[in-house]
This record gives structure tokens, sequence and C-alpha cells, in this order.
């Protein structure tokens, strides 16, 4: 890993994107016992056609887990003061996503030097999933 | 449409001890590898005591404990109906293995949009440490489709 250079960050600046593996129903379970979010619809094929849906899709807050990593890759975790998304769009089986994230602000918070980072992922085919932003510490 | 009544509500409170294998499961599963997350060690060179929890695994106290979905059935959304909306972390704290975090969670807004097709309903969460430090707080917005 690389060292996190607080100094050396600019409006502009884009963090490494992070290209995750496609969907499968094996991350779907994995996530779901280690979240606690076991609701059927990301696990359960039978359960989710008998709610009317096609198949399971995968939890909204394994894409937001995606983009916690983002911002932990680029920064430590000790400098993320917030983490805000909102979910666009349901991210399905063989959804290939990639987090991408970029500083659009630098600002003092609370007393604090602070970057606002604008996060996104979408999947292959360039349907956006999840937006939000971010607010890391430079001090 | 979602009764009013439950402006204000307080959830049960939510207890989560954080263990090391569970959060070395969460890394797991969100394709994490960085030591940090997983090697006691490299935790503890990194200045924490010991596993640091990422940044969205405290969503998992109320999963675990069952309060938001059985509130959310108590509404009387199912299932086929809802959607994330939206979902925030304010971070004060580094929680970590070792550590039981208490969550209190409220009703703060319910609205609806599009002529009532879709209700919002927003919850505010305080996550307390054992020495009752604010360690986080969760904001999390809940959509129903009708």
């Amino acid at each position: 890993m690389t060292t996190f250079d607080p100094a050396a960050v600019t409006v502009g600046s884009e963090l490494p994107a992070l290209a995750i593996e496609p969907v499968n129903r094996t991350m779907l379970a994995l996530f779901g016992c280690a979240s606690g979010d076991l609701n059927p619809v990301h696990l359960d094929l039978d359960a989710a056609r008998r709610l009317g849906l096609p198949d399971v899709f995968a939890h909204g807050m394994l894409g937001m887990a995606w983009l916690g990593r983002l911002l932990t890759g680029w920064a430590p975790q000790s400098r993320l003061r917030r983490i805000d998304v909102r979910f666009q769009g349901i991210t399905h089986l063989g959804n290939a996503i990639t987090c991408r994230g970029k500083v659009v602000e630098i600002r003092d918070v609370a007393g604090e030097r602070c970057a606002r980072v604008a996060l996104s992922s979408s999947n292959q085919f360039g349907q956006l999933k999840i937006v939000g932003e971010a607010l890391v510490s430079l001090a | 449409m979602i009764d009013k009544k439950w402006l204000g509500y307080e959830l049960p409170v939510s207890t989560l001890s954080l263990e090391r294998g569970r959060l070395r499961a969460f890394a797991r599963a969100i394709g994490e590898t960085d030591p940090v997350y997983v090697d006691v060690e490299a935790a503890r060179a990194a200045g924490y005591p010991d596993l640091p929890a990422p940044p969205t695994f405290l969503f998992a106290a109320e999963q675990d404990s069952g309060t938001q979905m059985a509130t959310v059935e108590a509404m009387g959304i199912s299932l086929d109906q809802l959607l994330h909306g939206e979902q925030g972390f304010v971070h004060h704290r580094p929680v970590c293995a070792g550590d039981t975090v208490t969550v209190r969670t409220r009703v703060a807004e319910i609205y609806d949009k599009k002529g009532g097709a879709l209700e919002f309903v927003v919850m505010l969460s305080d996550v307390r440490n054992r020495q009752d430090e604010l360690v986080a707080e969760l904001r999390g917005v809940l959509v129903c489709r009708h």
C-alpha cells in the first residue's frame, strides 16, 4: 500500500479506481452472513421468485462496502469522517462494479481541513448503481 | 400509506459485540485484503488496539438484532416493496474487535413522493461504545414502492 500524502491532495485528484469481480451468488451468501442481512431477496432464488422477482440481487450495503474499500485503500480509515450514499439502481448477478472517487472540494469542516470526495459505482455497461460523497481529513 | 404515528418511534436498542472472526468474515465478504482488517499485528502497527471495523460494518448491529426489519414489517411494508434508498455514516472514533456497541435508532421522517407511489422512512441512529462514547451516527432511508 502506498502512503497517503494529504499535502498532495488537490481538487480534481482521482482515487485509484477499484474494480470488483462480477457479482455471484457466493458473494451474496458470504455478505449476507457477515453483514447480518439475511433478507431472502439476496440469498434465496425461490423466495425471490415468490415475491415476483426474476432472481436474487446484491445487497445495497455490499456496494457501499466496496466504496468504503475504495476510500480506505486511498487514505487510512482514521481519516474518514463520513460517507453518504444514494442507491440508484439494483446491482444484478453478473454485474462487474467499478468504484470511483474524485476530490471535488477542499474545505474546513469543524476546524479541520477536509477533502470532499464524490463517489460513484457503476457496472460494466456504464449503468450507475450508487452515488455519494465522503469527507476525508487532510489535517 | 405508512401511519404517521411511527414518527419519532424509538426502535428497541440493539447491542453488538465485535469479534475478530466476524470482522474477518466481513472483510472476506467485501474482498478486503488490507492486512489492517485481518491481521491483529498489522492493525496494532496501524495504531488500533485490535482489528478495526470497516467503515460500513456497524450497519450489522440492527441486522443481527432484527429490529429494523421488524419495524419495517410492523409499518406494513413487505419485502417486495422495500428498497434501501440512502445510507450514511458519520465516524467519530474507531470501533475494534473486543468492543461492544449499543445502537439507538429513531424514526426521524416519513414522507412520500409521486402522489404516494413512493414512501420514504428516515431512520437516525447513535452508536455508542462500552464507555458510552459516541462512536458513529447512521442515517438510513428506506423506500416503500406501491
